[in-house]
């Protein structure tokens, strides 16, 4: 089986959906002639041409909105937006209108649409290349959000991604790109959405997480596996919908809970997944849900330390493990 | 020596770099992150920084020439040497082994690209300094609460689960908390046979909750509180609490229930209701109705009306069922004796007077007496389950739980239907000693199928 990272796999599911599908196009900043800024579409334009691969103006609001136009019109757009830190502009595209397309024709128009966002910290960002801003989007029904951790999901999740009918915005974690390797089949796959995949398992907690925290928690785990604590680390993929089964039945198992995401802690996803744990597995908890997440500060600083100390590490998941195994 | 300038490992499937060009020669003096090289990896060309200032002292590899990554490409001589930052630990025997990979994937050190390109010293990865792990056993930690007492809702629920008192168990969690693994422990200890023992203490425990036993250790008292105050008993209180305590030590209880599909029995009385009350004067009570069915029952299952008396069991030959009556000053339970004898309107009327007499305070000696067996008719409180202390020495308690509506399945001919329908529980506590769960079962049975088969045209005189 091929070894690949995060970033080949994405370029892959784009590559194969468009031979396959000749309405799937690409359209962003800096796409076509070079390629994309991490190189997402390196080779598009000489295979598919400036129809098919449109380098667009510095305007997200316009990338979204044309893609919205496009995709209601039988197409199936793929936007990039260069760093999701850039969204903002284009809110209103997406959440304002791609999200509702559907419900507010009655059924009769949909929006099959994917926003593609490079997310994350940890890459020596500063304040406009770290930014984490899932939550915005996982809170408006109408909008597939998928946040891949690994080669095999970023690939099997972004072909459908691009198959579903409704508008998805796919994030893929900066950090992940190159530094994560994994197997990737050589067969065509599709993974499901709306699927959450226990990564790990173990009887003494349910960790629950997404992106590249997901590594960081599995890491932890092996930490923590040493000290004879086994963490079972259940990663969501799908934002929304969100899987409650999958992380509700091993927090049953497991009887402790932790909620592990890069954002900023307060009215995060951390916070919906914590309260539907203590909803509906409250007779089965022996430990308060715990959550570990960014700070409340406004970004994440570009000076080593401030990000060393913003950003999450496998140390201080394993610590924050510790303490939740004592309780 | 100077220092070595390796090419970083920037991970992913990249095993090779191509040097571009050198912007800097040798003998060039360098500042702290100046650019020395290009170099292009997995089609991203970036600046090699100078990792402290210096001087460019050796030029190693060509431009445009194709080297491993980790390959030394320069030396430098540091302004200040104790500034190198450490080298990449060399792996003995080549290049480091691959680790395995699967579709979880690997993060590969050393793969930190920036947003547009260009490597950085991951530090996100490394700081802060870990704590230890905690090397104390957790209770012994200072500072932390006591959380012997507070339960999590997981533990609450297993210990209930299992029959496991919690006072028994010493907690491992934090402040001396009761895990979930503790009472697992706990009940996995009991079922390997410390059974008994812990049965025992059990028992020890109960009796300081009604402060009541002697030669308990201090410790179980709760300690006084300015706001607590202490009230002397009643007389018939202390007999119920030296009773139950007796009953809860010397008995290894067990319970099981079964619900009974109360539909005849609520025709049956509301038909009869008033015109029995005409003609006798007191109500027509669903006491009555299960009093008889547990009566029969009990003739044909004799084992549960029998006692444990030292070793052997004694049949009883009369079916005297004590009745437990609610009343102001405590428990009361009149007999109702030979009650096996009884038809539905006699037992109606035997137990009128007794129930007046209990709740009035006027019950004789004779009415309390030879009780071989207890109904305890919880339904009455509204209650829908319970787990009842045994009367000693009898062999059995029956509880007669609130009658609920509720939707059940009823399989007929033409498939499963869904219908409502009144329904009693029947929780019946018995002494393990004298029966087994298949007896009591039985016996269950017989008294759920008598309840049953009442009709609304059944005869009172029955």
């Amino acid at each position: 089986m091929a070894v690949m990272t995060v970033l080949e796999a994405v370029r892959q599911a784009m590559l194969e959906e468009m031979r396959r599908d000749s309405r799937v196009f690409v359209m962003g900043e800096d796409i076509g002639a070079r390629g994309g800024v991490f190189l997402a579409t390196d080779g598009f334009l000489q295979e598919f041409g400036e129809q098919r691969v449109i380098d667009t103006p510095l305007a997200e609001s316009s990338i979204a909105g044309i893609a919205i136009g496009a995709a209601v019109n039988g197409m199936r757009p793929i936007a990039e937006i260069e760093f999701a830190d850039f969204v903002w502009p284009a809110m209103n595209q997406i959440v304002g209108e791609a999200s509702r397309i559907r419900y507010g024709t009655n059924g009769n128009k949909f929006a099959p649409l994917v926003v593609r966002m490079p997310y994350g910290g940890g890459v020596r960002g500063g304040l406009y290349h770290s930014q984490t801003i899932d939550v915005v989007f996982a809170h408006q029904p109408g909008l597939i959000v998928i946040a891949p951790c690994t080669p095999y999901d970023a690939k099997g999740l972004l072909k459908a991604a691009i198959r579903a009918d409704d508008p998805v915005v796919f994030l893929e974690h900066k950090r992940t790109y190159r530094l994560v390797r994994g197997e990737v089949p050589e067969e065509e796959y599709i993974l499901p959405i709306g699927k959450a995949d226990i990564k790990r398992a173990g009887s003494d907690m349910t960790v629950v997480s997404y992106g590249l925290m997901v590594h960081y928690c599995l890491e932890a785990a092996r930490k923590l596996s040493d000290e004879g604590v086994e963490a079972e680390v259940v990663d969501l993929r799908t934002l929304a919908p969100v899987d409650r089964e999958t992380f509700l039945e091993s927090v049953r198992r497991t009887s402790k809970a932790m909620v592990v995401y890069e954002d900023n802690r307060t009215y995060g996803i951390g916070a919906e997944i914590a309260a539907t744990i203590a909803q509906d597995a409250f007779h089965d908890l022996d430990a308060p849900v715990v959550r570990l997440a960014g700070p409340d500060v406004p970004a994440m600083a570009f000076a080593p330390p401030f990000e060393a100390e913003f950003m999450l590490s496998p140390e201080k998941i394993a610590a924050a493990m510790r303490d939740l195994a004592a309780y | 020596m100077g220092y070595k300038l390796k090419l970083p490992h920037v991970g992913e499937s990249v095993t090779e770099a191509v040097i571009g060009k050198w912007l800097k020669k040798t003998g060039d003096r360098v500042e702290k992150f100046d650019p020395i090289v290009e170099v292009v990896t997995d089609k991203v060309s970036m600046e090699f920084p100078a990792p402290e200032a210096g001087t460019l002292t050796k030029v190693l590899v060509d431009e445009g020439a194709t080297v491993p990554m980790g390959t030394v490409i320069a030396e430098m001589e540091l302004d200040d040497p104790s500034l190198a930052p450490p080298e990449e630990e060399e792996q003995a025997g080549g290049p480091p082994p691959e680790e395995p990979v699967d579709r979880v994937g690997r993060m590969v050190s050393g793969a930190n690209v920036g947003p547009t390109g260009g490597v950085f010293a991951d530090t996100t990865a490394r700081r802060p300094a870990e704590r230890p792990a905690a090397a104390a056993p957790p209770q012994a930690r200072p500072g932390e609460p006591n959380l012997s007492e507070r339960y999590s809702p997981v533990v609450v629920r297993l210990a209930a689960q299992q029959g496991i008192d919690l006072r028994t168990i010493k907690g491992t969690g934090l402040g001396g908390r009761i895990t979930k693994q503790d009472v697992l422990a706990a009940a996995e200890k009991s079922r390997q046979g410390v059974a008994p023992e812990t049965i025992q203490r059990a028992a020890e425990a109960a009796p300081a909750r009604v402060q009541a036993a002697p030669g308990q250790p201090a410790t179980e008292t709760p300690a006084a509180a300015p706001a607590d105050r202490l009230v002397e008993p009643s007389p018939v209180r202390k007999l119920i609490a030296a009773r139950m305590v007796r009953s809860w030590n010397e008995i290894p209880h067990a319970w099981t229930v079964m619900e009974a599909d109360v539909s005849g029995m609520v025709a049956c009385r509301d038909t009869n209701k008033a015109e029995f009350q005409r003609q006798n004067g007191v109500d027509l009570t669903y006491v009555a109705f299960t009093l008889r069915a547990i009566a029969r029952a009990l003739r044909a299952n004799e084992l549960v009306n029998s006692t444990w008396d030292s070793g052997k069991i004694r049949i009883r030959g009369r079916v005297n069922i004590g009745v437990a009556v609610a009343a102001p000053q405590g428990l009361m339970v009149p007999v109702v004796h030979d009650a096996d004898r009884l038809s539905i309107s006699g037992a109606a009327r035997a137990l009128a007077p007794l129930v007046d007499r209990a709740r009035n305070g006027r019950l004789t000696q004779d009415d309390v007496r030879d009780s071989t067996f207890t109904l305890n008719n919880t339904g009455a409180l509204g209650s829908v389950w319970g787990k009842a202390i045994i009367a000693h020495p009898q062999a059995a308690i029956l509880n007669t739980e609130a009658i609920v509506k509720r939707a059940v399945v009823l399989s007929g001919p033409g498939g499963d239907a869904i219908a409502i329908r009144p329904i009693m529980n029947l929780s019946l506590s018995f002494d393990h000693r004298v029966i087994d769960g298949a007896e009591a079962a039985a016996f269950l049975q017989d008294v759920k199928r008598g309840i049953e088969s009442y009709a609304v045209d059944t005869g009172l005189d029955a």
